[in-house]
């Protein structure tokens, strides 16, 4: 019974409990940021860090809790919830996972309140830590910023848990017996994910744009809108949130968008294509700018992010690049390739060794369906043609072009045949090396 | 009383030894760690503040939370270097048992030396695989990442029951209960130790021990 307990007991008991479930909220919000979370030990207690643990206090979340809260403590019958879900920048919205407090009236009369339960509320609110970063949610919200962001809504009462779709699981972090009832922290979150995959993995661009992040050189260091997510003070950036979300009082992005809503869409590509800075910073991005890898004709915007690899046009995704490490380096390595006797030696047919047969095919995949040399049908002589074999030659030109060819390093004749080729042109390759050779030397004094 | 021993059991290829076992070791050191204790007068003491950060494994698709404290994170990697070279130089096939153990000491009188009671003992079997190919080894990153999450939730499940713990000490027993070596932190005091398993499933330094035990118990 309550008299059982002192009043200082109660009072504390109180206390202990408003602050147990503001930390709770600050720890789940945080977890979904979409960043690494540190803070520091310090061995001279501060007294401001409640249950000895270093948890830094967000003030709008702090806001948002206090205003669900509305005095009211989590208590038998009323649970507090915090209900995390995906937005898409299209609007889609979707549930991941829903944190209850509870608490029931199983009472533990005997605990001391100063000591174990704040001890005990302590060692939940650690599991918490290493619970949050376990569930789904926390990899989607590390990759959250460009095609989708991570919202966070208290609300207090019955918990709902309709939203998470069929077959949610459930995980328990923890108890806690107290005077006046048990506490109870758990998780509830999808593991439908399905509305998601279809929509979202279409479009690859947060990942893609994390490949960019480790292989092009930035010589600026002002990149923060780059990452998936950064959490800004309050009034730094209050332009990063979606339009769409305003509609709803109680939803809140724990995202602060990286790249303002103007960016998010670039006119005539698909899917959220990841931005860098407006000026090329360096001679990679201009000479991707002169690929045409777009087949609908765009010259690439000099602001525009561009590489084949994240060229996202048609649907002619070269996976082939997206595979390649340092794949940003692969249309420069094209270029050079093309431009440089050695590679492509002036009197040489088409395509006379595999490189050259690949380099060729990769360009042609490239721009998705532009017919290059190696494919025009010498015999194709449509002012000849019968009328009866018109249909004939269009069914067979489509055939032929329906698909990108194949490449000439996979076809075992033409390799062997192109080998045997390289070998007798060696000589005559060699000649002319040696012919320019001062040309190399001086290359390779650029080089060093 | 009795010392509750729990076994956890983790399939993981070579390069992710390392991680995995620093993720599950302190995973259990967040929650057997507290801040450093300032004892005043009148028997009071003071704790102070923990701080944690996130970690992100580079061979597995998993974050886990540590505590922030460089000399415990240098203590443990020690040990775990170590356990992973023992398991690599065994020539075995890869078998081999990390134990974190939690324990107490009892002062005893002179001549004997102070006994060591654990009171609660974690032990992680490894299981190491080859992989043939990197697709095997991107759905071992995921795969390793899932079971680690599943780790951490037993750990916390174990740590949740709220079994026996030391009772706070005086300042006089502290060290006798915590580690307090450390600048920023106090961990229980406990010990790492580690055992290869052979090829035929037995570990020799356990049959070592039990020989010992056994004598001493006569």
């Amino acid at each position: 019974m309550d008299s059982d307990l002192s009043s200082q007991d109660r009072k504390d008991l109180d206390k202990f409990i408003k602050f147990f479930a503001l930390k709770t909220v600050q720890i789940i919000v945080q977890a979904r940021l979409g960043e690494k979370i540190s803070t520091c030990s310090s061995s001279s207690p501060t007294g401001s860090d409640w249950f000895n643990l270093a948890i830094k206090d967000i003030p709008e979340v702090t806001h948002e809790s206090k205003k669900a809260l509305a005095g009211q403590l989590p208590g038998i019958g009323r649970s507090m919830c915090v209900e995390i879900s995906l937005k898409t920048s299209e609007g889609d919205s979707m549930e991941l996972e829903t944190w209850c407090l509870e608490m029931n009236e199983k009472c533990d009369k005997d605990i001391k309140v100063s000591y174990t339960v704040y001890n005990r509320l302590s060692l939940l609110l650690k599991s918490l830590l290493a619970i949050t970063r376990v569930t789904p949610a926390y990899k989607l919200s590390r990759k959250q910023g460009h095609d989708y962001v991570i919202l966070y809504r208290i609300y207090f009462g019955d918990v709902q848990l309709t939203g998470l779709g069929e077959g949610f699981q459930s995980v328990r972090v923890g108890v806690v017996g107290t005077p006046i009832g048990t506490i109870t922290l758990s998780c509830a979150y999808r593991t439908n994910l399905a509305l998601m995959s279809s929509r979202q993995f279409e479009r690859t661009g947060p990942i893609m744009g994390i490949i960019i992040d480790h292989f092009v050189e930035r010589p600026f260091t002002n990149m923060a809108h780059m990452h998936p997510c950064s959490y800004r003070t309050p009034g730094e950036d209050e332009g990063g949130t979606y339009a769409g979300i305003e509609d709803s009082q109680e939803v809140c992005t724990t995202s602060f968008s990286t790249s303002p809503p103007s960016q998010m869409v670039v006119p005539g590509k698909e899917g959220g294509v990841p931005q860098v800075p407006a000026q090329p910073n360096h001679g990679t991005a201009a000479e991707h700018c002169r690929i045409p890898s777009c087949p609908n004709g765009q010259s690439p915007q000099p602001g525009e992010m561009h590489s084949d690899v994240l060229c996202m046009c048609g649907t002619q995704v070269t996976t082939t690049s997206l595979d390649l490490p340092f794949a940003a380096f692969t249309p420069r390595a094209n270029d050079l390739e093309v431009n440089d006797p050695m590679v492509h030696p002036p009197p040489s047919p088409a395509p006379s060794s595999p490189l050259q047969g690949s380099l060729h095919s990769n360009s042609s995949s490239h721009s998705g369906g532009q017919p290059q040399d190696d494919f025009v049908m010498v015999d194709f002589k449509p002012a000849f043609s019968k009328d009866d074999l018109l249909p004939m030659d269009l069914g067979t030109f489509y055939r032929e072009f329906q698909n990108p060819p194949q490449l000439a390093s996979l076809s075992i004749d033409v390799s062997a045949q192109s080998m045997a080729e390289d070998l007798d042109s060696l000589p005559e390759k060699l000649a002319i090396y040696e012919k320019n050779i001062d040309e190399f030397d001086a290359f390779v004094d650029t080089l060093q | 009383m009795n010392c509750r021993s729990e076994v956890l059991e983790v399939s993981v290829e070579g390069r992710q030894v390392e991680e995995a076992m620093l993720a599950v070791l302190h995973t259990i050191l967040l929650h057997r760690s507290t801040g450093k204790f300032h004892y005043k007068k009148e028997g009071t003491y003071s704790i102070g503040t923990v701080g944690t950060q996130d970690v992100d494994c580079d061979f597995i698709d998993f974050t886990f939370v540590r505590v922030s404290s460089d000399e415990l994170d240098r203590v443990i990697r020690k040990a775990v270097a170590e356990f992973k070279d023992a398991l690599g130089n065994s020539g075995s096939d890869g078998m081999g048992q990390i134990s974190l153990e939690f324990y107490q000491k009892k002062k005893s009188r002179w001549p004997f030396s102070d006994e060591c009671i654990p009171w609660e003992v974690w032990s992680i079997k490894v299981n190491v695989v080859n992989l043939a190919n990197e697709q095997e080894r991107q759905i071992c990153r995921e795969k390793v990442g899932e079971k680690l999450g599943e780790k951490v939730i037993n750990i916390v499940e174990v740590i949740n029951r709220h079994d026996y713990l030391p009772k706070m000490p005086t300042q006089s027993e502290v060290d006798n209960v915590f580690d307090t070596s450390l600048k920023d932190v106090q961990p229980y005091l406990y010990k790492i130790t580690y055992q290869i398993t052979d090829s035929l499933g037995t570990s020799v330094s356990t049959t070592m021990r039990r020989l010992i035990k056994d004598t001493l118990a006569l």
